[in-house]
């Protein structure tokens, strides 16, 4: 696992895959689309066509961690302190609001740029020895930059990852620990990330 | 006739006065806070607030460095509206992101 992005001449970013590499980003992203969901089922042949684009999101967060880090609530610090002067159930009720308006849109985006790493993976044609270079210009460095960022956030949900600092437990693990290869892949796809960003 | 009508006018004058004493200041802007958090790379961070906001570098990596060191940072104010915009796309580009009015 030693790829890391390059600047391609006239823009883009490249990046050499072997072929474990291709296989694990292919099985994150299409886990990512797993935990993400299906889009809204499509509606019957004598629905109103307008009625999809004003269909209500949920306004419940997501009770799955890694979700919940997906698609956080929009009022009230993260930490739980609240605003200042404002009742919490006023905060609860404004999230909620803010869930049923956004959400579904938000997942929507996820999906897609998640969709647009398999299909650009799909489309590789590897040598002999199954390694390949990928090649990502127009909009898919940006929707590789998005679908890189939720799946370390969902491993680091995962993970249960709440330092910044790098040299805590979780990345001193010994080899025969069972988290061991997903913390492989959180920094393996930090790397990536970091390097396509410097391609931009 | 006319004076029949006198009493409901003022009554509902009185009502109008209540509601808008209800109604908080409205020229209090509100605005866009981002959180830190140990996942995202300083470097994103720094890019989304260039590509996002249009921000320059300099105040982009300052922003950036603001909210990794202080816990997060008002990396934009405005209308409600306009902060709702911002925060979803925060939360697009996976940063934790809370819109509140600003108070202080």
């Amino acid at each position: 696992m030693g790829g890391t992005f390059e600047s391609m001449k006239g823009g883009g970013a490249a990046i050499a895959l072997d072929e474990i590499e291709i296989s694990i980003l292919r099985s994150l992203a299409v886990q990512l689309l797993e935990l993400i969901g299906p889009g809204a089922p499509e509606p019957a042949e004598d629905a109103d066509p307008l009625a999809a684009l004003f269909a209500e999101g949920p306004s419940e967060p997501p009770s799955d961690p890694a979700l919940a880090r997906l698609f956080p609530d929009a009022y009230g610090a993260p930490d739980g302190t609240g605003d200042k002067g404002v009742d919490p159930q006023e905060l609860e009720a404004r999230s909620a609001e803010f869930r049923r308006f956004t959400e579904n849109d938000l997942r929507a985006r996820k999906r897609e740029d998640a969709l647009a790493v398999v299909r650009s993976l799909d489309g590789l044609t590897p040598a002999g020895d199954g390694a390949a270079v990928l090649e990502l210009s127009g909009e898919l460095p940006l929707r590789w930059l998005g679908a890189l960022n939720d799946l370390r956030l969902t491993i680091a949900a995962r993970l249960d990852i709440t330092e910044d600092d790098e040299s805590a437990t979780l990345f001193r693990l010994p080899d025969e620990d069972p988290r061991k290869p997903m913390v492989m892949a959180y920094l393996w796809l930090g790397g990536l990330q970091e390097t396509l960003i410097e391609t931009l | 006739m006319g004076r029949v009508s006198v009493a409901p006018v003022e009554i509902e004058r009185t009502e109008s006065a209540e509601e808008t004493f209800a109604v908080p200041e409205p020229d209090v802007p509100w605005v866009t806070l981002v959180h830190n958090d140990p996942v995202n790379l300083m470097s994103y961070v720094a890019y989304v607030f260039q590509a996002y906001f249009g921000y320059s570098k300099d105040v982009a990596h300052k922003l950036m460095l603001d909210v990794h060191h202080k816990g997060r940072a008002v990396v934009s104010s405005g209308t409600r509206e306009e902060m709702e915009r911002d925060v979803q796309a925060m939360h697009g580009y996976g940063l934790w992101a809370t819109l509140s009015q600003d108070r202080n």
